[in-house]
C-alpha cells in the first residue's frame, strides 16, 4: 500500500486576478527527500502548497505525480494518491476528542468511513492504528480530550497525526512549528524522524534552526519564483539569502545538516 | 504503549450487555402505559410519531449540521403516499408505510442533490422552498390529494392481517411504538458507526473533512435520503393512525414546530427528540389554557430563553448538571 512517489511541477503559474502569485515554477520532490521550502512572507509558499494538494487550481502549467498528470484532480483524489498535508492554521474537529479526530482520518484512508451498520468499536484494526498514531505524536495522555481544549502546540501535533493517518507518500508540512515554543520545536523533528524513509517530506517554516536541522535540500521561493535550490550548506553560503534570512554573518554559519 | 483496551470507548463495550438491558426498561414501561392510563393511547401515538419525526430531523440538524425548515415536506410525502394508496385500494399498513418511506427518500434524493451544494442560510431558504413547492402541488392537485379539504376515506386493513386499527387506538399505539423502537435502534447504530462519526466531522469542519479525502457531498446526500425516508415513515404512520391526511402535514408550521421541539429537547443528543416532543406538547397545552389567543407568545419566549441560556436544550441542561456534580466529586 505504501509506495514511493515523485511530485513534480512544470511551468506552474497561478494568479489571482492581476496578481501573479506563482510564476513558472519547476519543482521536483523525489521519494524519501527531506526538503524545506523557505521564502519571505507573501512569497507564495502556502499558495504553492495549495496548488500541490489541489485546493487551488493553477492558471497554467502541470502537476505530475509519478509522471502522471494530476493537475485536474480534486483534493480528495490527490489525497488517495498519497499527497498528505498539514495546515498553517490548525484545522481540526474542535469538539471531537483527539482519538476521534485521528479516527476520522484513519477511517477515510481505509475506506470504511461510509459504513453505516457497523459500530466504530468493531473496527479493531482502525482503532489500533488510531491509538498507535496518537501515541506516536505523544498525545496519549490527552487522547480523550476535546481538540479545542488542547494548548496550541499540541493541536499542531494532532494536525500531524491526522496527516500521517492518511498514509501519505508525500507529506507537506505548512509551518508545523508555528505556535510551538522554539525550545520545543525539536518535537516536530522527532515526529518527522518516525516517518518512514521512503516518504518524501516538504516542510515550510520560518524557524531557520528547524529548517537547517531538517532539510537535505532547500528551495527558496521569492515573489512566486524559485530563486535558489541547493543543499543547506549552499543556501547558507549564498550572500543574497543570508541578507534576507540569516541576518549577518556575525551569527556564524547555521548548523548545516 | 497505548493499547486499545485502555481506551474508554472500548471499555464501555464490556458493560454494554447490562446497559443494554437497562436501556430497554423505559420502553417496557411505555409499552405498559395503556394499562396505567387507559384512554391516552391516541395522544401517546401522536407523541411517538412526532418523536420519530424529530429523530429523523436530529440526524440532519444535530449530526450532519444540515439545518432544514422544510422537513415537513418529506413527512407529508409519506403521509400522502400512504393515504393516496389506501384510497386506491392498496390498504396494507406495512406495504403503504414502506411505499411512503420510499417516495419520501426519492424526493429527498432529488431535492438533496439540488440543494446540498449550498450551506447555511442559502440551504435553509432552499429547504423551505422545497417544502412550499410540495405544499402547493398538494394544494392544487385536488383530484389526488383532496386539496384544502384533506383526503377523505383513508382506511387501512388490519396490521399483519391480525390487528385491526380499533376505535380505542391500541393497535395504533403498539404499531407506532414498535416503529419508533426500530427507528431509534437504527439511529443509534448509525450515529455510532464510522459514517455517523464522519457526519459529525463534516458538521465540525467540512473543509478539513474534504482535506482528509471525505466525499462530503455524497455523505450529505446519503444522510438526507435516510432522514427523508424516516420522515416519510413518520408521515405514513400519522396518516395510518389518524386515518386522515391534510395539507398541515406539509406545512411550514409543522417544519418549524418539529425544529422547535428538537431544539427544546437538545439536538445532536439522540434523546433530545424524546424529551423535546412531550415538553413542547405539554407547554403548548398549558400555555393554551392560560391564554387561548396568544399562547404562541409564551412559547416564543420559552424558546428564546432556551436558545440564549441553554443551547443544548433540556438534555444539555441535564448534561451540565451531571458534569458539575462529577467535577465537584473529583477533588
Amino acid at each position: 500500500m505504501t509506495g514511493t512517489a515523485t511530485l513534480e511541477t512544470r511551468v506552474l503559474n497561478c494568479s489571482f486576478e492581476a496578481n501573479r502569485v506563482i510564476t513558472d515554477v519547476n519543482f521536483t520532490l523525489r521519494p524519501g527527500e527531506r526538503r524545506a521550502l523557505i521564502g519571505p512572507n507573501g512569497a507564495g509558499k502556502t499558495t504553492f502548497l495549495n496548488l500541490l494538494t489541489g485546493r487551488l487550481r493553477p492558471s497554467s502549467g502541470n502537476i505530475l505525480l509519478n509522471g502522471e498528470d494530476v493537475t485536474e484532480l480534486g483534493e480528495a483524489r490527490r489525497i488517495r494518491l498519497g499527497i498528505g498535508r498539514t495546515f498553517q492554521i490548525t484545522s481540526l474537529f474542535p469538539k471531537m476528542s483527539v482519538r476521534e479526530n485521528v479516527f476520522l482520518a484513519v477511517a477515510e484512508c481505509d475506506g470504511i468511513a461510509g459504513n453505516i451498520f457497523r459500530s466504530v468499536l468493531s473496527h479493531r484494526a482502525q482503532l489500533e492504528r488510531m491509538d498507535e498514531l496518537v501515541h506516536r505524536v505523544g498525545l496519549s495522555d490527552v487522547a480523550d480530550v476535546q481538540a479545542q481544549l488542547l494548548p496550541y502546540g499540541r493541536q499542531r501535533l494532532l494536525e500531524i497525526a491526522i496527516a500521517l493517518a492518511l498514509r501519505p507518500k508525500i507529506l507537506l508540512l505548512d509551518e508545523p512549528a508555528a505556535g510551538i515554543p522554539t525550545a520545543e520545536s525539536h518535537v516536530i523533528l522527532d515526529i518527522i524522524a518516525t516517518v518512514p524513509k521512503e516518504i518524501a517530506v516538504l516542510l515550510i517554516d520560518h524557524d531557520m534552526d528547524l529548517v537547517f536541522r531538517f532539510a537535505q535540500q532547500i528551495s527558496v521561493l521569492v515573489q512566486g519564483s524559485i530563486f535558489l535550490e541547493g543543499s543547506p550548506a549552499e543556501i547558507a553560503a549564498d550572500a543574497r539569502v543570508r541578507e534576507v534570512y540569516l541576518g549577518d554573518s556575525k551569527h556564524g554559519r547555521p548548523a548545516a545538516a | 504503549m497505548a493499547t486499545v483496551s485502555a481506551s474508554p470507548i472500548v471499555r464501555s463495550l464490556t458493560s454494554s450487555v447490562i446497559v443494554r438491558v437497562l436501556k430497554l426498561l423505559p420502553w417496557v414501561a411505555v409499552a405498559a402505559l395503556p394499562l396505567a392510563l387507559p384512554g391516552y393511547e391516541p395522544l401517546a401515538t401522536q407523541v411517538f410519531v412526532m418523536i420519530l419525526f424529530a429523530l429523523s430531523l436530529d440526524l440532519l440538524v444535530g449530526y450532519a449540521g444540515i439545518v432544514t425548515l422544510g422537513h415537513a415536506g418529506l413527512f407529508g410525502m409519506g403521509a400522502y403516499t400512504a393515504s393516496i394508496l389506501s384510497v386506491h385500494g392498496i390498504t396494507d399498513p406495512i406495504v403503504t408505510a414502506l411505499c411512503g418511506m420510499m417516495l419520501a427518500a426519492v424526493t429527498g434524493l432529488a431535492f438533496g442533490v439540488a440543494m446540498l451544494r449550498t450551506k447555511g442560510l442559502t440551504l435553509l431558504m432552499l429547504t423551505m422552498a422545497s417544502a412550499f413547492l410540495l405544499y402547493e402541488i398538494a394544494n392544487k392537485a385536488t383530484g389526488l390529494t383532496g386539496g384544502e379539504d384533506g383526503l377523505q376515506g383513508v382506511s387501512f386493513t388490519p396490521l399483519l392481517g391480525l390487528f385491526a386499527f380499533d376505535f380505542r387506538g391500541r393497535t395504533a399505539f403498539f404499531y407506532s411504538l414498535a416503529a419508533l423502537f426500530l427507528v431509534f435502534t437504527f439511529v443509534q447504530v448509525l450515529i455510532n458507526s464510522p459514517f455517523g462519526w464522519s457526519l459529525r466531522g463534516i458538521r465540525e469542519n467540512d473543509a478539513r473533512m474534504a482535506a482528509i479525502g471525505c466525499p462530503i457531498m455524497r455523505r450529505r446526500i446519503i444522510i438526507y435520503v435516510i432522514a427523508s425516508a424516516l420522515a416519510g415513515l413518520a408521515g405514513a404512520l400519522q396518516a395510518q393512525t389518524t386515518q386522515f391526511v391534510a395539507l398541515h402535514s406539509l406545512s411550514f408550521e409543522l417544519s418549524g414546530n418539529i425544529l422547535i421541539m428538537l431544539i427544546l429537547g437538545g439536538s445532536g443528543r439522540l434523546y433530545g427528540a424524546f424529551v423535546g416532543v412531550p415538553s413542547f406538547m405539554l407547554a403548548q397545552d398549558q400555555l393554551a389554557k392560560q391564554d387561548p389567543a396568544n399562547w404562541f407568545l409564551g412559547l416564543g419566549l420559552i424558546l428564546i430563553a432556551m436558545v440564549m441560556l441553554a443551547p443544548g436544550g433540556i438534555i444539555g441542561i441535564a448534561e451540565r448538571i451531571v458534569h458539575a456534580i462529577k467535577a465537584r466529586r473529583r477533588p
